[in-house]
């Protein structure tokens, strides 16, 4: 009744290729980022900011990285921690080699490195398809895995051989480190997150989008159509370890802050984005969102939440179930609905569209 | 023919095995005269130094190759799984490693409640065929006819589930293997090879001589058996085998339930030289790489790849390794294989692999 | 071999038409043992209906994919607009201005129609990658020049109704006209259709017709066609060569292939 689009005509192309089209949908996104900027700090409190939002922030970012390599572009990856813990590490060297340059900065440009890490274990994917391209993906996360704890260079030669964040600041205010407050760090992550989806946003929508979901769709003719499936492929993959390191850079500093950053990236977290990814939405960023919220949450509700119920669980046997439900929702989403937590999103909403009528 | 003609699949270079080994003769050339001017040793090191170590004692190096070959078995075991899957049913079996590691869970968990060895391998014989019945009646038969990707990634959760259980059932802690009870040899023989000493554990012997007994088997049960016909039938064309009566379903239980068999046989004889615990869980993950060397359908290449994997990623750890830190086993198997596929996209075995338009 | 064929040389076409855009000379094509096509050679003129007959399997797709780069032959040469191309590569092709639908329809099934077409415009779009990021300014000018153009193509085919419906789900017969409009918006110089009347019911054929006619008319595109439809291809084609068995048998007006013997005795069979 409230969400329709009757009465909104478009007399522009520009208007008519918005990424949000109907203004409910707009009115809606204005007041989740309000939320996201004012509600959030005001109303939650220091655990449930620096354990449930930041990690929800982080994962969000990794899952469309991953989603704009496999759910746009079709290239299944099983190495996404390992981008992850480039982004980490390169962040790490930069601020304690450059010191002075802003820590934000720092983290994007450590995206960079993941990007250009990305687009060599990418190469083979000209050749290899598929399963083949999967295994050859597990190839970049044993390897970087086993970097992250043999190549003492990387920690700065550490007796922990772990790292540790730094205090840095912006303008003024701590950022990273122990005294940044959650308050401080959720916010950088959040304004990370919000630039970073919509640039994602923009480039699915545009030509290199297009590109990237011919060649998931149908190689052949899109090679024919004249685009370069090596450029598209690599290009896919840079821009997705660019998200993946960004994303890992935050995690360590803007959520762990330090600590044995090598157990962190290991292929349990590849797998994990890689689920938030399937049950998100294949090739839908916001189904992104949902995945990462989905699967970051689980054990905490799990955790916490059942024994709130009555229902007494200990923290093992909670882990247990964790990973069955996820296991059983993973088929389940596969024979309900492929298209991940987004579609039901896009159901919902075509109902609503036409609500109270059946259609 | 013309409409559908197969395009050969691009080769990056015409000819590559001449090509490879033209470079791969250039590359030693270079390095031996490289080593003539390097003054810190590195290529002495890389090129030079591990081959003369073979040379000079050649019993470590025998000791070296066995135990590559013994982890090549283990891993061939693994894919072997992976191939009967693949070839019936076009699924690529995520979940194969970890149902090695349910079974072998199964039997020592079956053992601990009391349960006489050889009854609980029949037991977990049975576990594993409703398993396998599970499978196909809450996985497979709902996503029939879905791409292949997304049966792939219904395995990843069929994975995850059979971790939670398993752990839920029997506890994440590592466990014995019952290799006494099943009567599986112990201990270890001495050979005097080149005036050294090689040291060949008989649980190994075992674990290779029952691997080819089972695949002797499964050959001719693919051979020589009605089902195997039907199997052979259904890795073909699953539309055509349904049309002249074969039933999928029926197929496919069998498969995994063949599949299971594997895993528990794989599972005894992998826990039997370690213990049983979740850790095997990512060396399983090494079949992968077998995979691509063997190719997804060929089970010899599935044994060949297995061994070259074996052996590969043991002498490397053994000679090179020490080179660059150690620990490198995590990683060479898949660079092994990542190597070879630029020379050889379907594996050693693989079909040919053909695009249409 | 030594394969007798008409000449056609003095002959006047019914049709004024100019220079030789593609010729394809002595091309032959194996698999491995198997000969898709023995030296072969015809040309396609600048903004004719060409059209290549046969039997099932007599090569005519083999030849468009030699044409396009998607198959490189082992002898012979093509010449496309007085060069000779050595392997040529399909995207190279596509921007040569050679575009191309397929036998089995072989669009993007997850975009909409819209955006279909719109990767036919990819070659056209020149912003860079931290425009496309930006999607505002010189980025979004491009994408609304070239929706304007795709938007012709939609008005031009009459799908208007189904632009932003995700093209897997249309009726086989629009999904067909969808691919003509993605080879269109690449704004070929030389168009090569695979069956594009493959499995359409009479008035989706006549309606694809039309297209094909107004396409060679209005933008004077060279046309490349393999089709079945006998009908079809005597009322549209030019000229008509014929393939059997991977090697020519005919080539000519319509009118004259059809007279010929070898292709009578190719179509209805001829006792040995």
């Amino acid at each position: 009744m409230f969400y329709r689009e009757a009465g909104q005509f478009k007399s522009t192309y520009s208007a008519d290729m918005a990424v949000f089209p109907l203004r409910q949908d707009r009115i809606g996104i204005a007041v989740i980022l309000a939320l996201a900027f004012i509600g959030v700090p005001l109303i939650g409190n220091d655990f449930f900011i620096s354990s449930v939002m930041i990690p929800f922030l982080v994962f969000s970012l990794a899952a469309i990285g991953l989603n704009i390599l496999t759910g746009y572009t079709g290239l299944i990856s099983l190495g996404t921690a390992a981008f992850m813990g480039v982004g980490a590490y390169a962040a790490y060297k930069l601020t304690t080699a450059f010191p002075g340059i802003n820590i934000i900065v720092l983290v994007l440009v450590s995206g960079l490195f993941s990007a250009a890490i990305g687009v060599l274990f990418g190469l083979p994917s000209l050749r290899i398809k598929g399963f083949y391209l999967a295994v050859a993906t597990l190839a970049a996360q044993f390897f970087l895995q086993w970097a992250f704890v043999r190549v003492p260079w990387l920690f700065n030669y550490n007796a922990s051989g772990a790292i540790e964040v730094p205090q840095r600041t912006l303008f003024g205010f701590p950022i990273t480190g122990a005294s940044a407050s959650p308050e401080t760090r959720y916010f950088v992550c959040l304004v990370l997150v919000v630039g970073l989806t919509w640039f994602a946003s923009n480039l699915v929508h545009g030509k290199l989008g297009r590109s990237w979901m011919a060649v998931r769709d149908m190689d052949i003719a899109a090679e024919l159509m004249g685009i370069k499936l090596l450029n598209a492929k690599l290009t896919a993959f840079a821009v997705s370890s660019f998200y993946a390191g960004v994303a890992g850079a935050m995690m360590i500093f803007f959520w762990y802050g330090g600590g044995e950053a090598a157990d962190v990236f290991n292929i349990r977290l590849s797998f994990n984005i890689l689920f938030m990814v399937i049950i998100g939405g294949l090739g839908s960023l916001i189904g992104s969102f949902f995945g990462a919220a989905f699967i970051a949450s689980l054990p905490t509700i799990l955790k916490f939440g059942l024994p709130a119920l009555g229902v007494p669980l200990s923290g093992a046997a909670a882990e247990h179930v964790t990973f069955m439900l996820v296991g059983a929702l993973i088929i389940t989403f596969l024979i309900v609905e492929p298209h991940g937590l987004a579609r039901l999103w896009q159901i919902g909403k075509q109902k609503l569209r036409t609500w109270p009528f059946p259609y | 023919m013309s409409d559908v003609a197969a395009r050969p699949a691009p080769n990056l270079l015409a000819k590559g095995w001449v090509k490879s080994g033209l470079i791969f003769i250039a590359v030693v050339a270079a390095a031996i005269l490289g080593a003539q001017f390097d003054d810190s040793g590195t290529l002495y090191k890389v090129f030079i130094d591990p081959f003369q170590q073979m040379v000079q004692a050649p019993d470590l190096l025998a000791q070296t190759i066995w135990e590559g070959l013994v982890s090549g078995v283990l891993y061939a075991l693994i894919a072997l799984g992976f191939v009967l899957i693949f070839k019936a049913s076009g699924v690529f079996n995520f979940a194969q490693g970890i149902m090695v590691v349910f079974a072998a869970l199964t039997l020592v968990g079956l053992y601990e409640k009391g349960v006489p060895a050889f009854l609980a391998v029949i037991l977990t014989l049975g576990v594993m065929f409703v398993l396998a019945v599970t499978i196909e009646r809450v996985v497979l038969r709902p996503l029939v006819n879905q791409p292949d990707i997304i049966l792939f990634m219904a395995t990843f959760g069929i994975t995850y589930f059979l971790i939670g259980f398993g752990e839920a059932l029997f506890g994440g802690s590592p466990k014995q293997m019952i290799a006494d009870q099943l009567w599986l040899p112990k201990g270890a023989i001495d050979l005097k090879l080149f005036g050294g000493l090689v040291s060949l554990q008989k649980i190994d012997i075992a674990a290779a001589v029952i691997a080819s007994i089972m695949i002797a088997a499964l050959a001719a049960f693919f051979q020589y058996t009605r089902i195997g016909r039907a199997l052979r039938a259904v890795a073909d064309s699953h539309k055509a085998a349904l049309s002249v009566g074969i039933s999928l379903n029926q197929i496919w239980v069998i498969v995994w339930f063949t599949a299971g068999i594997v895993a528990l046989i794989t599972g005894i004889m992998w826990g039997a030289r370690s213990d049983v615990s979740f850790a095997l869980e990512i060396v399983a993950l090494k079949a992968l790489p077998v995979l691509i060397l063997g190719g997804f359908t060929s089970i010899p290449g599935a044994i060949v790849g297995g061994l070259i994997i074996g052996i590969g990623e043991k002498m490397g750890e053994f000679y090179w390794g020490p080179l660059i830190g150690g620990g490198i086993e995590s990683w060479l198997a898949y660079f092994i294989a990542l190597g070879f596929l630029l020379f050889r996209p379907q594996g050693l075995f693989g079909d040919k692999i053909i695009e249409r338009i | 071999m030594n394969v007798e064929t008409m000449n056609v040389t003095g002959e006047p076409l019914h049709r004024d038409k100019g220079e030789v855009l593609l010729s394809v000379d002595n091309i032959s094509l194996r698999f491995g043992g198997v000969k898709a096509i023995s030296d072969v050679s015809f040309d396609i003129r600048k903004g004719e209906v060409r059209a290549i007959i046969g039997p099932n399997g007599a090569g005519k797709t083999s030849m468009l994919n030699c044409i396009n780069g998607f198959y490189h032959p082992q002898e012979g040469q093509i010449t496309y607009k007085g060069v000779r191309r050595a392997k040529v590569k399909p995207h190279q092709a596509a921007a040569d201005g050679i575009a191309r639908t397929f036998q089995n329809v072989a669009l993007f099934k997850g975009m909409s129609t819209l955006d279909n077409i719109m990767t036919g415009r990819t070659l056209k779009m020149h912003r860079n990658f931290f425009w496309q990021a930006l999607r505002h300014g010189p980025a979004m000018t491009e994408e609304i020049e070239h929706r304007k153009v795709v938007e012709d193509i939609i008005d031009f085919l009459q799908i208007q109704h189904i632009r932003k419906l995700p093209v897997g789900k249309l009726p086989y017969g629009l999904q067909k006209r969808v691919e003509l409009g993605r080879a269109l918006a690449m704004e070929p110089e030389l168009l090569l259709l695979d069956e594009p009347m493959a499995g359409m019911n009479l008035e989706e054929k006549e309606d694809m017709c039309r297209f094909i006619l107004d396409v060679n008319n209005q933008f004077g595109t060279t046309i490349a066609l393999i089709e079945h439809d006998m009908g079809v291809v005597m009322d549209l084609s030019d000229r008509v060569v014929v393939l059997e068995y991977g090697r020519k048998i005919a080539d000519g007006t319509p009118d004259e292939v059809k007279a010929n013997q070898k292709v009578i005795d190719a179509y209805l069979g001829v006792a040995h």
